[in-house]
């Protein structure tokens, strides 16, 4: 029997097509042959393999005639769980997005190239330099401020350097000027508006109403020429017009303003109340009413108070003078000529200025 | 989230009794039952439409041969039993493509149901070696296999649809394609 034959009899064994006879032949043949046997299980395997796969290629066709008229588009909008627009957007939209960003980036940086920012250092460095030069100024004028005028904080630093104002009282170079200026002082120097600086010595003080005089022992001093103001040794009254030159900062500044009390801070009577704009530095200015004459000395002003400056009355510093021992006062002349009354205030300031000087106080 | 169909969802000693007697309304009642399901589970965790239906019908295939080769039982409700080996499915496949992120988004819940879909997996290799021998075997011989051995025609009808003049050089071309099927199909790994 040939293979071919062998296996049209096992297919006619398994779909039944035998008769009776040829089964049980077939059977006995199937049990005493054990090659037989293993071919027709093998067959039997491989023809139902074939037949299952059939039957899943039908299934499977007829889940896909089902699958068909289901209308999945509609069923996704219903089921999908939306995630937040700005995710969806970015889902949707990312490789634009992208773009767009990079563009955005690149743009940038060609306007920040072309226009020198990225290459151009000097100008950074110009700006910062010019703030370290600010700061320096700050610095310097903050240190003038707190110990131009206020006598507390002078003694506190030992390496400053401080400034105020003061002014000529006689020719030959006696100079007054406040005590809290050159209170702790190792050297006292003044310097005119022409630049020049004198070295002086303090000669006398007078700490309870704030006076001291210095005189210039400078070896390069000659004189300062005729004085153009007097000394008041009446008071003045209240409402006159008065001024101030000092130096609240590196140039004389004049202070316009009124003698607006004729007492000092907490009824002081050694001193004027006047309405000038001061600052630290203007200590020992000369205060000065319209016609010339010099009627007190700028010694204090109030915080927290807009126009109340303090000045020493004219008739202390005469009295002050005065009490200098003639051992140290020389030849203190005072002057009693006024050349300034009738001036107006721009000729006052031309003669004044060579008379009032920047004080600077050295200490260690 | 179960539509409505025109029938109603089928109970299930409904769907076991018509995979049984080979209903093909049971089985559309089915599929539409519970696709809707299914499709929502595939989409939210990182599938599409295509592989819903894949996954589905995977599942489908899997109920189907278990009710029919007898041992199926049903210990939960059928709804369940079918997410879960969707599931199961899915997760295999998402792993497999190195998709899976470790979590996934569940909707119902859910039976540990390894083995069903292992038996199914081996079956699938089975199938898929038998498609690519029938494939490879060129005609007439895929036709002649197909017509005799899945749709049961005789020989004889054979015979006629492809002028064979005498019934036995059809059967020693059948019993030829037959051995190369064979070959082709023990040849694949």
């Amino acid at each position: 029997m040939s293979d071919n034959q062998l296996l049209a009899e096992i297919d006619r064994y398994l779909n039944g097509e035998m008769t009776k006879d040829e089964r049980a032949r077939f059977e006995i043949l199937r049990n005493e042959n054990a090659d037989i046997n293993s071919k027709v299980a093998e067959h039997k395997h491989f023809t139902g393999l074939i037949k299952q796969y059939g039957e899943r290629l039908e299934l499977e066709r007829r889940l896909d005639a089902i699958h068909s008229e289901i209308d999945v588009h509609t069923l996704k909008e219903e089921l999908m769980i939306h995630p937040s627009w700005i995710i969806q957007m970015w889902r949707n939209h990312h490789s634009k997005i992208s773009v767009a960003a990079s563009i955005a980036i690149f743009a940038v940086l060609c306007t920040l190239f072309f226009t020198g920012y990225l290459s151009n250092r000097e100008v950074n460095y110009v700006k910062l330099k010019g703030e370290v030069d600010q700061i320096k100024q700050s610095t310097k004028e903050l240190k003038t401020r707190v110990n131009g005028l206020n006598p507390q904080r002078k003694g506190g630093d030992g390496q400053g350097k401080f400034r105020g104002t003061g002014f000529a009282l006689s020719s030959n170079g006696f100079v007054v000027t406040d005590y809290h200026v050159i209170n702790g002082a190792d050297s006292v120097y003044v310097q005119g508006t022409d630049g020049k600086s004198y070295r002086t010595k303090v000669i006398y003080t007078e700490p309870q109403t704030d006076i001291a005089v210095l005189e210039i022992n400078d070896p390069s001093f000659k004189t300062l020429g005729a004085i153009p103001y007097s000394f008041r040794k009446a008071e003045t009254d209240i409402g006159e017009n008065v001024f101030t030159i000092g130096y609240p900062r590196d140039a004389m500044v004049l202070g316009p303003g009124f003698l607006t009390a004729s007492t000092g801070y907490q009824g002081d009577s050694t001193a004027y109340q006047v309405s000038i704009p001061v600052d630290f530095g203007n200590s020992g200015g000369p205060l000065l009413d319209s016609k010339g004459n010099i009627i007190g000395i700028i010694n204090a002003k109030q915080t927290h108070m807009e126009g109340a400056a303090f000045a020493v009355k004219s008739g202390y510093l005469l009295k002050a003078i005065q009490d200098i021992p003639d051992s140290l006062k020389g030849n203190l002349n005072l002057n009693y000529k006024n050349v300034l009354a009738g001036m107006n205030r721009v000729q006052q300031i031309k003669k004044l200025q060579n008379y009032v000087f920047m004080v600077k106080v050295y200490n260690q | 989230m179960i539509r409505e169909t025109n029938n109603g969802i089928p109970t299930d000693s409904e769907v076991i009794l018509g995979i049984l007697n080979n209903s093909e309304s049971v089985l559309k009642r089915l599929y539409i039952a519970y696709f809707p399901m299914i499709f929502q589970l595939i989409i939210n965790n990182n599938g599409n439409e295509d592989d819903a239906k894949d996954i589905y019908q995977e599942a489908i295939i899997v109920l189907y041969n278990k009710v029919k080769t007898g041992d199926f039982e049903l210990s939960s409700k059928l709804k369940t039993y079918i997410y879960s080996v969707c599931r199961r499915l899915w997760l295999k496949r998402l792993s497999q493509m190195n998709r899976y992120g470790g979590d996934i988004r569940d909707f119902e819940e859910y039976l540990p149901v390894d083995d069903e879909t292992e038996k199914n997996n081996e079956r699938d290799i089975q199938f898929n070696k038998m498609g690519n021998a029938l494939s490879l075997l060129g005609e007439p011989c895929k036709t002649i296999i197909e017509d005799f051995y899945i749709n049961n025609r005789s020989m004889k009808e054979i015979c006629d649809d492809f002028g064979y003049t005498n019934a036995d050089n059809a059967k020693t071309q059948k019993y030829k394609c037959l051995q190369r099927l064979k070959k082709l199909f023990f040849q694949q790994k």
